[in-house]
């Protein structure tokens, strides 16, 4: 069941989610190359004191600074909606 | 065929061959037209560099880009002409490397993609995207041992057949597979580009001169539109989605995951990007630097390269040599052989001092990046670096500042912005002492006691965040967010890394080794003409009254301008008590940055910038000097 979208920096270590809405500009085309587009399945491996968040897609991993983790808005999924994809 | 056929197919004079040239603005092809080009290409960390260094052997020839500070290599391979380009996740113009592999690309005859097997998800958008471009391209799987003991399996015959170019399986730790890059050159071919696409791409052919550039211009690429003088398209963020989802069908079509096992360097690298784990491994690696190049190479090695090649033999040997021809009390053998002469004291500083630490420095960096433990190092710092106006990826100029100034400031071209450079670059200056000044530092503080030392570390400190956090409020514009793939944890392969070592050593040697010289030549001329006195005599008052240091204090700050070490190693003739110490230390510490770091930094940043920051230090460190005389003494 999908939740009310939160900023990816509030997620909590090792939640499954959804990526809802990414904010336009090049670091939404830098991760539109490294895999990460809105509709995306991710977890979140890591989240530092301070905001920097680590996600991961498969075998990839991405660090993402707490200004752009802000604005990156993302839903919790379950186990089973992720494996569906 | 190259891109700019139209203009290799005409008659030419010499010197409008020149022109051309000039004209396109980048000639990395080569001149013999014989050869066929091949830009090497591939997401960072895919192992493209042993490749290269199988392709090229010992044909190889490093230069800066033509009107960039980006390093590039070429190198030869029977009939083609193999160019190495600087990892990336796309072709466009996001940072200057982009920059320059998109131009490396646009010139050459065929690419050679290499492929990161265990991250086909990531590394396939930039093949899919040099297929789109129209290239001749031939594909590499890279690390096929990883996705083996991932429990990965990948259908290389389909995977080709969806992208319409030769796929190849390799593992180049073991050098598996290299017998077919041969047949990789020699089978690169167009892939399948989208019909709707290709015929778009055509129709600008008249505009955009090859498919490669139209494209470029309807993703908006602002180099490349500007080159042909049209406006960039807005179409960018529509084609990177098309081909995002094309790379992902091709995917589910081709990899299957069967037992998946997490490996012990996935686990050691979430480790390092753990708080909890992380803080003791960046504790461990720091440690290991700091006995390394610390303990190591700056005390063992330099001691012996420092005072027995240079002190013993080298100094007294062409002392010898020159005064033979010179007197060494007339002004040219003072400029030669004098205390700061050109020849003896430059040539030790550079070969047996600096040489060594910076081999050191660029050996730990080196290993570093090939164990992917960099990127997380800059994740887990990222916050904190915040809070100064950089981000996590300012860690690497910072760290390497400990080891030489100017050698840090060259690197701050990494950085994503110009306010990143701007304040990275001014901290460096300011308040990071390099290792040379470190060890005389060290030495001076184990004298004056406990106290001391955490006097100096602390307003060392605090300057450091000031610097960054007044710089971060007054400049215009906000911190560049970190984004960075964080690359698979992997044991370094010590060819690559000496072989890295070597070029960036002998680069960065290139460029400042000739700023030592000038500098040398500025303070010698300065002795011959009695400048430095008068120099002295004008710092006295400052010195004595605000500083509360005795008169020949002030000597040292004179030399601190010509290299920062030598500031401080003025010190030990002096007889000081341990506030004096402390006050003297800070103050040398926060003074000018040596005079070849100056230079580099006017290179890098401009004269504007350098003076400034220059002039500031000055300002900053007799400020911060003097108050804390005044509160200690």
């Amino acid at each position: 069941m999908k939740t009310n979208p939160i900023p990816l920096h509030q997620a909590k270590k090792g939640s499954r989610l959804v990526i809802v809405e990414i904010p336009e500009g090049r670091s939404r085309s830098q991760l539109i190359r490294l895999g990460v587009v809105k509709g995306e399945f991710i977890r979140c491996l890591e989240r530092l004191p301070g905001g920097t968040v680590v996600i991961q897609k498969h075998r990839q991993e991405i660090a993402i600074g707490v200004t752009l983790a802000r604005t990156i808005l993302v839903a919790h999924v379950t186990a089973e909606e992720q494996a569906k994809d | 065929m190259r891109d700019y056929s139209s203009s290799d197919i005409q008659e030419l004079a010499p010197h409008d061959h020149v022109e051309k040239h000039r004209h396109v603005g980048i000639d990395v092809a080569g001149d013999d037209a014989s050869m066929l080009s091949v830009a090497l290409v591939g997401n960072p960390n895919v192992g493209k560099s042993l490749f290269f260094n199988y392709l090229s052997g010992m044909y190889v020839d490093v230069s800066n880009y033509p009107g960039t500070t980006i390093e590039f290599t070429k190198g030869r391979y029977k009939s083609f002409e193999i160019v190495d380009t600087p990892g990336v996740y796309g072709i466009s113009s996001f940072t200057d490397e982009e920059a320059v592999t998109r131009d490396v690309v646009l010139q050459a005859d065929l690419v050679l993609n290499v492929i990161d097997a265990s991250h086909l998800e990531r590394d396939l958008f930039l093949t899919q995207q040099l297929i789109d471009m129209g290239k001749k391209v031939a594909v590499v799987l890279n690390f096929m041992d990883e996705v083996e003991k991932l429990g990965l399996e990948i259908d290389t015959r389909l995977l080709s057949g969806s992208l319409g170019v030769p796929v190849f399986r390799t593992t180049a730790t073991t050098r598996a597979g290299f017998d077919q890059i041969d047949a990789a050159l020699h089978q690169a071919c167009r892939g399948s580009q989208d019909p709707a696409l290709h015929h778009r791409l055509h129709s600008l052919l008249s505009e955009a001169g090859s498919e490669a550039e139209a494209l470029l211009i309807l993703e908006g690429d602002e180099g490349v539109s500007q080159r042909h003088g049209v406006s960039p398209g807005h179409e960018r963020e529509s084609l990177y989605i098309d081909r995002r989802n094309r790379v992902n069908i091709i995917i589910n079509s081709v990899l299957v995951e069967k037992n998946v096992r997490t490996r012990f360097a996935t686990l050691l690298g979430r480790w390092a990007v753990n708080p909890w784990t992380g803080i003791p491994l960046i504790v461990l690696a720091l440690y290991l630097i700091y006995l390394f190049v610390g303990k190591l190479v700056a005390q063992d090695v330099v001691n012996f390269t420092e005072s027995t090649l240079g002190h013993r033999l080298w100094e007294p040997w062409i002392r010898g040599i020159i005064t033979q021809y010179v007197s060494p009390t007339s002004w040219l053998g003072i400029l030669l052989v004098g205390e700061f002469g050109v020849i003896s004291m430059t040539v030790t500083y550079l070969a047996f001092l600096l040489l060594p630490l910076v081999i050191a420095f660029y050996l730990s960096l080196a290993l570093m990046e090939d164990s992917g433990y960099l990127p997380r190092l800059a994740t887990l710092v990222d916050r904190s670096l915040n809070a100064i106006g950089l981000n996590g990826s300012a860690v690497i100029p910072l760290i390497l500042g400990f080891g030489c100034v100017t050698m840090a400031t060259v690197t701050t071209r990494l950085l994503g912005s110009e306010r990143e450079k701007t304040i990275a670059s001014a901290i460096l200056q300011f308040a990071v002492p390099c290792s040379a000044q470190l060890a005389v530092v060290a030495a001076l503080l184990a004298g004056a006691g406990f106290g001391a030392m955490l006097i100096y570390s602390i307003t060392i400190f605090v300057v450091f965040v000031a610097v960054g956090t007044i710089l971060h409020r007054i400049l215009p514009g906000s911190t560049t967010p970190l984004l960075i793939d964080l690359p698979p944890m992997r044991l370094p392969r010590i060819d690559n890394v000496a072989r890295k070592t070597a070029y960036r050593s002998y680069f960065f040697m290139k460029e400042a080794a000739p700023w030592f010289f000038v500098g040398a030549l500025a303070v010698g001329g300065m002795q011959v003409t009695g400048l430095l006195t008068v120099w002295q005599d004008l710092l006295n008052p400052l010195t004595t009254s605000w500083l509360q240091l005795p008169r020949e204090a002030s000597t040292t700050f004179v030399m601190g301008m010509v290299r920062r070490d030598f500031g401080a190693a003025g010190l030990y003739s002096l007889s000081l008590q341990p506030n004096q110490v402390v006050v003297a230390l800070v103050t040398i510490t926060l003074f000018t940055p040596c005079i070849a770091s100056l230079m580099v930094m006017m290179k890098e940043r401009g004269w504007r910038e350098a003076l400034t920051v220059w002039a500031g230090t000055w300002i900053v460190a007799f400020l911060v000097g003097g108050i804390l005389s005044h509160i200690l003494i």
